[in-house]
């Protein structure tokens, strides 16, 4: 063996031990993400039934926006006025946002800072295996599914501190995302592991990177966004079971995580920014793919198993974002089409490679 | 607007009508004279006890009326829920004349309904659905268009199915007339959604703002303050605000309308109709295509010439002109392949590469280039690709008194990932020892790399030409060829051919190392393994439309992307003097459900505004629940 095949060997090997770091680290953001739900009590104010059952005018949310302009000098200043009182569109309700898991109480709220900083280490140092596994088989780490899987979940674990350093309020998403996060990489590492290599002649081009990287990030961030769909269907049944006071009553255990989570219209909003986000970027992906398609194979769309999926989930995704503005679709039934479309991005990626054979199954599972 | 309930979109409709034909700038109340609903700040209060859901709709209706037209239309979306059925041809006068018209106006209005329904949002979605389903089948059945053999196979496994699966073309999904069904519909209510969509949007573009609603603090963002400008200025400061962000503004009455972000509308309609444009670029290359395959030996001076005679196999879509095939043609010179030689991916192929001469036109001069897999030649409209390689021994046969019968390289077709390849040597022009005309075939497999007779195995160990041995079994007799029936010459026909057997009656076979001579029983002739060449076959093909599919996709691309990153977003600045002389400035943003930045915008235009209509400090507090309007008009 040669010196460079050496160092490739060492890479490969640095790569292996990040990522297994990487799984006990996510296993501790875990446990504290739990703490934070455990021992983040419930609010001492049921804000969401008070807004739902109380005032019917509702209607003012008290958050305002401050400016910020900037001053001649270079600096900022933040000006107290003008306060921009906004309210919800009519037909949806009003109501505010849950505390987030900590519920506000102090210790809750430490225990999800350790799990916040814990997750950024964790990211780190999958980074950092996905990053020594790219340079140990000098190409994109996107060769075969093993490699696939873990870049997939670090690209959603870094958007989701990505959004948490914008100061957007997602810190709910932590615990289904590290529990799944942790999911992907044991799967990776145990039935689709693949010792580095390089790639079939087929794969070697540079379309791979631009087409499976957009495939990559689309992926992980529809992810994000499954999960606040789910969490919305969740909690705007919560809703509506406070909204009618005669009917079955939540439990206790579902009004303490529920109370605690967004307001459904919150959760709604953000699901639907992903989706809308994304959508352009899982277009261009198909494009790119049939732009590879017609170079390798001199056709650029075949019916391919691979390329039929990818076609599906982007109609099933259109589907969601044309339900939306249809009436009657709104709300729950649009949320399930969107849980529906993520499902066959899921298929695409498990469920093609393994059962189904095509001109795409090269993956090396 | 898009977020409201069905029936307050649809009267919300409704009145867009009188408002845009009635330029008059409304005043404060004008606008929403048609709001009737209750005057109070809670008006699912006073609503009588009922279920939630339908105080909740109450309050829904009365807040989208309270918006009159100043909600509507921020998209060019159908407005749902309108077409009725039921009989259009009303009143039937007597007579055979009365009839006619009667079902005239029946024939009509149900077109018209039937056409209303499918250019609907909603059976927009339900065909979107059914589009998604439909692919689903060609997904996990074989196609022929994909893969004919394991069509072949399935049908052979699935007795009891395939007459159904046949029935429903569930082997040509893509082509099958539901399918087609499906996509054809949703392309004409796309097109049937599109032409109303764009007049409306050019109406939009010509008329104005929608003027601003009573109550501006029912809107989604909100923001008052108090100034010591005069009213006059503080509108006249807005619109040049406004208009500063390229909002397009228009004063009506008291206030300022202002609008911004039509490109999302334009985007939206590019990103329709570019869908429509890659549709037709896809037809356009399935209809004039044309694909076919060639395999070319290694050093082989023939090459290829693009004519239909030379492909090995060819398929063309219905308007392909067969007759006129572009003049071009080329040879292989060699070719190059590259394995991983360690590791777990060892024998996986690293690099093919096919050197290549070729030439085009009438001139017909030659140049070298190679092709790689990922690396097509273009020639003449047509690209050539690289599918697979594999090996062709070279033999040398001699007949039964020693003259050359046959001599070439032949391909051996690829049975496994090492290439273990099989393949049959047929001699039509051989004479025997006794100078009688007869044929040959011979069968057998090509091994790159033979594990040696410890090995156990006759599989290649490896795709490279490491030890590469030939096995082979002759035949004599006659090869069928001579019928006229095309034949594959991968296969030997043994029908009416008899196999040369040992001295102990078992079948004559040997293993012939390169060099080295396999000599037939009885003085019958012989065959020499003289050495290897390796093969490449190609796929040429011509696809027109590839241009048109993705400069269509390209559109729909920029389309989409400002369809969902624009918002469009109304806003409106009220200023009237207040009671204490002070002049009170309302101003209010509404945008689609979705749009964060609303509020931020608001405060920004707000803070810009107040460069000319600075904020006085607020007055004695005032109880909370008092209108600042309110309060200023009273
Ligand atoms: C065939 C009939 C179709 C109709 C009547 C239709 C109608 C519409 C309308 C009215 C909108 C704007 C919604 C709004 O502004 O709130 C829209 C948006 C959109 N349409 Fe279609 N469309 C059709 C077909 C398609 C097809 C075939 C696709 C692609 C798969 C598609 C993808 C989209 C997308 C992605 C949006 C943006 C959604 C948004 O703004 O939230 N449409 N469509």
């Amino acid at each position: 063996m040669n010196l460079a095949a050496a160092a490739n060997e060492n890479l490969a090997n640095t790569s292996n031990v990040l990522i297994y770091s990487a799984m006990a680290v996510y296993t501790l953001a875990f446990i504290a993400y739990i703490a934070e739900w455990v021992f983040g009590s419930r609010s001492k104010v049921s804000r969401t039934s008070a807004a739902l059952a109380g005032s019917t005018t509702g209607a003012q949310r008290a958050s305002t926006v401050t400016v910020r302009v900037a001053e001649k000098g270079g600096g900022t200043a933040v000006l107290e006025r003008p306060k921009v009182v906004t309210r919800s569109v009519a037909g949806t309700r009003d109501v505010p946002d849950g505390p987030g898991a900590s519920g506000g109480t102090e210790k809750g709220d430490l225990y999800g800072r350790i799990a916040v900083s814990l997750t950024v280490l964790a990211a780190l140092l999958h980074v950092g295996g996905v990053l020594s596994r790219a340079l140990s088989v000098e190409r994109a780490p996107w060769g075969n599914m093993y490699e696939f899987s873990i870049t997939l979940s670090m690209v959603a674990v870094v958007a989701y501190v990505v959004l948490l350093a914008c100061g957007k309020n997602v810190r709910w998403i932590g615990l289904p995302l590290v529990t799944t996060a942790l999911l992907d990489l044991g799967l990776a590492v145990s039935v689709l592991y693949t010792s580095s290599d390089q790639l079939v002649p087929a794969l070697d081009s540079y379309w791979l990177w631009i087409h499976v990287s957009c495939a990559i990030i689309s992926g992980a961030v529809l992810y994000l966004g499954a999960v606040a769909t789910a969490l919305f269907l969740f909690r705007d049944r919560y809703e509506t079971k406070l909204e009618n006071p005669e009917g079955k009553q939540p439990s206790s255990f579902a009004a303490s995580v529920m109370e605690r989570l967004p307001s459904a219209a919150t959760l709604d909003k953000f699901a639907y920014r992903i989706n809308a986000t994304v959508f352009p970027l899982w277009t261009f992906t198909l494009i790119a793919g049939a732009i590879w398609a017609e170079k390798a194979w001199g056709r650029y769309w075949g019916w391919d198993p691979k390329e039929v999926w990818t076609f599906i989930t982007w109609v099933a995704y259109a589907c969601y974002l044309h339900a939306r503005a249809t009436a009657g679709w709104k709300g729950r039934k649009a949320a399930y089409l969107a849980l529906i479309a993520f499902a066959c991005f899921l298929f695409n990626y498990y469920g093609v490679n393994i059962f189904v054979t095509g001109k795409h199954s090269y993956a090396g599972v | 607007m898009a977020t409201t309930d069905t029936d307050a979109d649809a009267d919300a409709e409704n009145k867009t009508a009188d408002t845009a034909s009635d330029d008059q700038p409304s005043g404060t109340g004008q606008a929403s004279a048609e709001d009737q609903p209750s005057d109070t700040d809670q008006p699912s209060a006073e609503a009588q006890p009922g279920s939630v859901k339908d105080q909740r709709k109450a309050k829904v209706d009365a807040e989208a009326a309270e918006l009159g037209a100043a909600g509507t239309q921020l998209s060019t979306a159908p407005v749902e829920g309108q077409a009725v059925p039921g009989s259009f041809g009303g009143m039937r006068a007597p007579g055979v004349l009365g009839a006619l018209a009667w079902t005239g106006r029946e024939v009509f209005g149900w077109l018209r309904w039937c056409w209303r329904q499918l250019t609907s949002m909603r059976v927009a979605l339900l065909l979107l659905l059914l589009l998604s389903l439909g692919a689903i089948p060609g997904s996990l059945i074989p196609q022929s268009g994909v893969d004919p053999v394991k069509v072949e196979a399935f049908k052979a496994q699935h007795e009891r199915l395939t007459p159904l699966y046949e029935k429903l073309g569930m082997f040509h999904v893509y082509s099958s007339v539901w399918f087609s069904a499906i996509y054809i519909l949703l392309f004409v209510s796309l097109i049937g959604c599109i032409v109303p969509r764009t007049w409306q949007f050019v109406g939009q573009l010509r008329s104005r703002p929608p003027a601003a609603p009573r109550r501006l603090t029912r809107l989604p963002a909100y923001t008052t303050w108090r100034t010591e400008a005069e009213p006059e200025q503080v509108l006249a400061a807005a619109r040049k605000v406004l208009r500063g962000r390229r909002f397009r503004t228009h004063v009506a009455g008291d206030a300022v309308a202002a609008e911004k972000g039509y490109l999302r509308e334009v985007g939206n309609l590019l990103f329709h109709i570019a869908l429509i444009v890659v549709l037709v670029a896809f037809a356009v290359g399935q209809l004039w295509k044309s694909e076919g395959g060639k395999l070319i030996t290694e050093g082989d001076q023939d090459g290829f010439t693009n004519s239909l005679t030379q492909y090995d196999d060819f398929k063309s879509g219905a308007f392909f002109d067969k007759d006129n095939l572009e003049p071009f043609g080329f040879s292989l010179d060699s070719f190059d392949a590259r394995y991983e030689r360690s590791g777990s991916q060892r024998g996986t192929a690293r690099e093919f590469r096919a050197h290549v001469k070729y030439w085009q036109g009438a001139d017909g001069k030659e140049k070298k280039t190679s092709i790689e897999v990922n690396e097509p030649l273009e020639i003449a409209g047509n690209k050539v690709y690289l599918l697979s390689t594999g090996y062709a021994p070279v033999v040398t046969v001699r007949d039964g008194k020693g003259d050359i019968a046959y001599k070439g390289a032949v391909p051996f077709l690829q049975q496994d990932p090492n290439l273990t390849s099989s393949g049959v040597i047929k001699v039509p022009d051989y004479r025997d020892k006794n100078g009688k005309k007869e044929q040959l075939g011979f069968q057998g497999f090509f091994v790159p790399t033979w594990g040696g007779a410890d090995a156990h195995t006759m599989f290649s160990q490896f795709p490279a030409p490491d030890n590469p041995v030939l096995f082979l079994t002759a035949y004599h007799g006659r090869l069928g060829i001579d019928g006229g029936l095309a034949q594959n010459v991968y296969q030997l026909k043994t029908d009416n051919m008899k196999q040369f057997k040992n001295p102990d009656g078992k079948a004559f076979a040997q293993k012939l190392l390169p060099g080295e001579t396999m000599t037939l029983p009885n003085g019958a002739g012989s065959l020499e393994f003289d050495g290897i060449k390796t093969w490449a076959s190609f796929q040429i093909s011509h696809q027109p439309g590839n241009e048109l599919a993705l400069s269509g996709a390209v559109a729909a691309l920029i389309g989409l992307a400002g369809s969902l990153f624009i918002q469009r977003r109304r806003v409106w600045v009220r200023a009237v003097p207040g009671k204490d002389g002070q002049t009170v400035v309302e101003m209010a943003g509404l945008g689609r459900s979705e749009s964060a930045k609303l509020p931020e915008e608001l405060a920004d235009l707000a803070v810009a505004l107040q460069a000319d209509a600075p904020a006085e400090p607020e007055p004695e507090p005032e109880s909370e629940s008092t209108d600042p309007a309110e309060g200023a008009r009273a």
